[in-house]
């Protein structure tokens, strides 16, 4: 057993990178698609909207650590697929993140009027033109709060990541506090860095709401 | 050829038969007034004359061409008849004049600098060329109104469709939205207009369109209309609207 140090806080630090990383992974290939599922479960096409509701309630009804388990144990097993823990990892959070922003989006664009499609079309413009400057601004601006919300929840999600082995920042923790035997000093560490996390991205979505609010 | 023509309209809506056979002509230039009660479906016509509603049997033809909404250049004939509804339905996220110059930048192809003079001439038309930097909702209702007017004008429609376009609007507010029209009838615009301003019906209309219970009940001058109803129907709508 050795005193918790410098060298502990470094690895905690070291870490981060990949909760950071996690994080980042999440949202460039889940927001895409959660931009997708929010479309489809308000398009016209009945199919369309009944697809991706039964994708959004299956991505929602199954807990983030099944997710977790299914794709780090269960590729391998079903798909005879050997892939790195990161990409396992990485598709889970992806589908997570499509699953929870594809709701709060499709609420989004279901809260604008629907009179404003109709002030569109009457215009002449395409679906997509009206869409994009018309109900997509609008939705974006109603989706906000809740979007840094899941932001927040996806940060701290990261740590369940350590279960299955995966070494953010949770699971450097771990390492440490059994290195150390000095849990109560490493996790409260931990927690601040995740306090740390999380605060600005607050702060910044508190700003813009504000912003947007003034420029209407 | 008439620029409108309807031709034994119908449409439901479920179970419910709201348009029950509607025949009707506007010439080029026309004013015409649409008036009845709530639900003698003189909103629905409109909307259907804008494709904005399929109708189940009968034809419209707007300039020749057979309006549906399947129709294969229903955009660009959306571009040359504006609507303006009740509830104004400005985009609230955008200046008056992105309002106006959203649709003409990406459907005409315009220059940044073309679009912003296009806003001021259409603002002008409307009296509110100071407004042009203002945000939907720092205008009154009036005001709002004038814009939705505008923003249809800047597509230089040959057609302008009114759907009780002052019913929302304070009493005091009413005025200035019923000058902007006269001004638009005064140019030569053809208009289709849902009112209850039997004032403006009685001015400024070249023809008076009275519907009950989804039909064409009675269609003629105003003068001739207002003054000697034919139906029992019109007469007692005329006196209660009095």
């Amino acid at each position: 057993m050795r005193s918790f140090s410098l060298i502990d806080l470094v690895s905690l630090v070291y870490a981060l990178q990949w909760t950071v990383l996690l994080v980042l992974l999440a949202l460039a290939f889940g927001a895409p698609l959660a931009l997708l599922l929010a479309t489809a479960r308000t398009s016209r096409f009945a199919a369309l909207r009944w697809l991706a509701a039964a994708v959004i309630q299956l991505i929602q009804g199954v807990p983030l650590l099944g997710l977790l388990f299914f794709f780090y144990f269960g590729m391998p097993v079903f798909l005879d697929l050997q892939v790195p823990a990161l990409v396992a990892v990485g598709v889970a959070y992806t589908l997570y993140t499509a699953g929870f922003l594809g709701d709060i989006w499709r609420g989004g664009i279901q809260a604008v009027k629907p009179a404003q499609w109709e002030a569109g079309a009457c215009l002449g413009l395409s679906a997509w033109q009206q869409f994009r400057h018309i109900i997509g601004p609008q939705a974006l601006r109603l989706s906000l709060p809740p979007t840094v919300g899941f932001l927040v929840q996806l940060i701290k999600g990261t740590s369940l990541a350590s279960i299955v082995g995966f070494v953010e920042l949770a699971r450097a923790g771990q390492v440490a506090s059994a290195a150390t035997f000095q849990p109560l000093l490493t996790y409260s560490l931990v927690a601040a860095i995740y306090f740390a996390l999380c605060l600005p991205l607050t702060l910044w979505s508190r700003s813009l709401e504000a912003r947007l609010n003034g420029a209407r | 050829m008439a620029l409108v023509e309807i031709r034994d309209v119908r449409k439901s809506f479920g179970q419910v038969e709201v348009l029950k056979g509607v025949s009707l002509d506007v010439e080029e230039g026309e004013i015409v007034t649409i008036i009845g009660r709530s639900g003698s479906g003189k909103s629905t016509l409109l909307r259907c004359i804008n494709a904005l509603e399929t109708v189940n049997s009968g034809t419209i033809t707007v300039e020749g061409q057979r309006v549906s909404t399947g129709m294969a250049n229903l955009r660009q004939f959306r571009q040359r008849v504006g609507i303006v509804f009740q509830a104004f339905n400005l985009f609230p996220h955008l200046t008056v004049e992105k309002n106006i110059t959203l649709a003409p930048l990406l459907t005409k192809k315009i220059g940044k600098g073309e679009a912003r003079a296009l806003a001021q001439d259409v603002l002008g038309r409307v009296g509110l060329t100071d407004k042009i930097d203002a945000w939907p909702e720092q205008l009154s209702g009036g005001q709002q109104q004038r814009v939705a007017i505008a923003r249809c004008l800047a597509m230089a429609p040959h057609l302008m469709l009114f759907d009780e376009v002052t019913s929302a609007l304070d009493p005091e507010l009413v005025g200035e939205v019923l000058k902007v029209m006269e001004d638009m009838a005064r140019q030569g615009m053809t208009m289709v207009l849902v009112t209850h301003e039997m004032g403006f019906a009685r001015n400024v209309a070249n023809k008076i369109v009275f519907m009950h219970q989804g039909k064409v009940w009675e269609e003629g001058p105003p003068e001739k209309l207002f003054a000697d109803p034919r139906t029992p129907e019109l007469r007692s709508f005329i006196n209660s609207v009095k």
